[in-house]
């Protein structure tokens, strides 16, 4: 992974201190007029983001599309419902609560994770469960950067993650129609937690994250399907039993705990041979694009399946 | 009386062919909005599955016709052909955008999908039952064919079982609207089954059909 992206970080534009002194703002009080302020979509503030290896070469989704055509059921059904709907979602102030076999369980404040783990920019390809793909400017930090100071214990085999339940705010978890059980959970083997490319993501584009797309914490893991990058992260269970995932829940034989992206193990429903790749202009710009084993991650990530039997362990 | 009579035909002709025309306009702003690069993220995906809702929708307008009739007893007949070809239509652009936009022509991947995905087969197999239909939906047809006529039609119930079963494949989760459409389907099918054709309902729906020719 030397791969390099030339365009302009901006963190070469705001200086890092400037975003640190915003944070001082925050704790001296007005917390949730700025909160509020920061994590609207088109106002989200701009983060202070360094340069990594983890940068794929293809050309970045656009960023309106990116913010704009989302998954994220807590704001409705629709790919604009969640850019359209989210605008009552308060993303501050926010804590994780890490928690289950560690050593020392912590609940960590965003301003604090900001301070411990200065997010870096990660350009990773995206690849949905539907077909559809992405290649998005994240920034963010290691999964294992949280995991190392709550010290796991021997016997914690797996992390579970829950997301944030809120029908005051998320339209899509009031009313008789709930597409799914609330809260959204996911979860990952410690292993594949532990992998530099697992990412819990801040930012995008170089600002917060937007609601729509999981704010203000969210985990990436670029070689599974998106639904793995479960959104709103309240709370991490490091534990030794396999971890409930959300879309097993609902459909056991259509999606699987590991949710590998894998152009031979397809869909019940449909071909996961090749995807689109969003943002593509008008009806006929469009472009089909074969789907990589691991989304294109097997050098770095294959050696966490040897000897298990993908068709089975989908 | 003549000239009543002759009013009337021109007022059902001029209805028919604005139904028409109102019935494809919601495909032709679609297109436009597409190709003006309006419909957002993943035109293509939005474009096609609109144009297989649509294709939903007329088909239940076509289904309903008689149910309205035996149970309102407001008989919209002569809208029904339009109503249909309409659907079929909407079927043709629905498959034509999977497979030259979506699909950009692959053919062995096409192949491929209808054989192996259950929710392809049954779009694809809707359209194959759909083409003979729209043949005979003229005229001539409805008279060289008599009885076999109607028996032929009855794969509209063959067409909205797969119809129904493929919306229902369609998606991760289904909507309201989606559920809404599965069960006005459902229940257009079973008023058929509850209600099976009797000698009299032939003869009249035969009447029926020759008084729109």
């Amino acid at each position: 992974m030397t791969y390099k992206t030339s365009r302009i970080l901006s963190s070469e534009i705001t200086p890092a201190k400037v975003w640190l002194q915003r944070r001082d703002v925050l704790t001296m009080g007005a917390a949730l007029a700025i909160g509020a302020s920061l994590t609207q979509s088109g106002h989200a503030a701009s983060l202070a983001v360094s340069r990594s290896d983890y940068n794929v070469p293809d050309k970045p989704t656009p960023k309106k599309d990116v913010i704009g055509y989302n998954n994220f059921y807590e704001f409705g059904l629709g790919k604009e419902d969640p850019a359209a709907k989210s605008g009552d979602f308060k993303a501050l102030p926010w804590s994780v609560k890490v928690d289950g076999m560690v050593a020392r369980p912590t609940t960590f404040a965003l301003e604090d994770m900001l301070k411990l783990f200065p997010p870096q920019e990660r350009v990773y390809r995206m690849r949905c469960v539907e077909a559809w793909s992405m290649v998005i400017p994240w920034d963010g930090f290691p999964l294992s950067a949280l995991l190392d100071p709550v010290e796991p214990l021997g016997s914690a085999k797996y992390v579970a993650f829950e997301s944030i339940v809120r029908p005051s705010e998320m339209p899509g978890q009031r009313g008789a129609f709930q597409s799914l059980p609330w809260p959204y959970v996911e979860g990952l083997r410690l292993d594949e937690a532990r992998h530099p490319l697992a990412l819990l993501a801040v930012g995008v584009y170089g600002e917060t994250l937007p609601n729509q797309n999981g704010a203000p914490i969210r985990l990436v893991v670029p070689w599974k399907y998106g639904f793995k990058g479960i959104k709103s992260i309240v709370r991490i269970t490091l534990t030794d039993k396999p971890p409930k995932n959300t879309w097993n829940l609902a459909a056991p034989s259509e999606y699987g705990f590991f949710a590998n992206v894998n152009p031979s193990v397809h869909h019940p429903r449909w071909s996961q041979a090749s995807e689109r790749r969003i943002g593509s202009s008008g009806l006929f710009g469009s472009s089909r694009v074969p789907t990589l084993m691991f989304n294109g991650y097997a050098d770095q990530v294959a050696g966490l399946y040897g000897g298990m039997d993908l068709q089975a362990s989908f | 009386m003549e000239r009543a009579v002759q009013g009337g035909r021109n007022w059902n002709s001029a209805s028919i062919w604005l139904l028409y025309f109102v019935a494809l306009l919601p495909a032709g702003w679609e297109f436009y909005l597409g190709v003006t690069d309006n419909l957002g993220a993943d035109p293509v995906k939005t474009f096609e599955r609109f144009l297989g809702l649509w294709a939903i929708r007329f088909l239940i307008l076509t289904l309903v016709i008689s149910p309205i009739r035996n149970v309102l007893g407001i008989n919209l007949i002569r809208y029904r052909r339009a109503l249909g070809l309409t659907c079929f239509y909407y079927v043709l652009m629905h498959f034509s955008v999977y497979a030259l936009l979506d699909q950009e022509l692959a053919v062995h991947a096409i192949v491929a999908d209808i054989a192996k995905r259950p929710f392809i087969m049954l779009g694809a197999t809707g359209l194959v039952l759909l083409v003979p239909l729209a043949v005979t939906s003229n005229a001539n047809s409805i008279r060289r064919l008599g009885k076999h006529w109607l028996q032929l039609h009855r794969l509209i119930y063959a067409i909205a079982i797969c119809g129904a079963i493929h919306l229902f494949l369609a998606t991760k989760i289904l909507s309201i609207e989606q559920w809404l459409y599965l069960a006005l389907l459902t229940l257009s099918i079973l008023h058929r089954c509850i209600r099976p054709f009797t000698k009299r309902q032939r003869l009249v729906n035969t009447a029926a059909v020759k008084g729109w020719s």
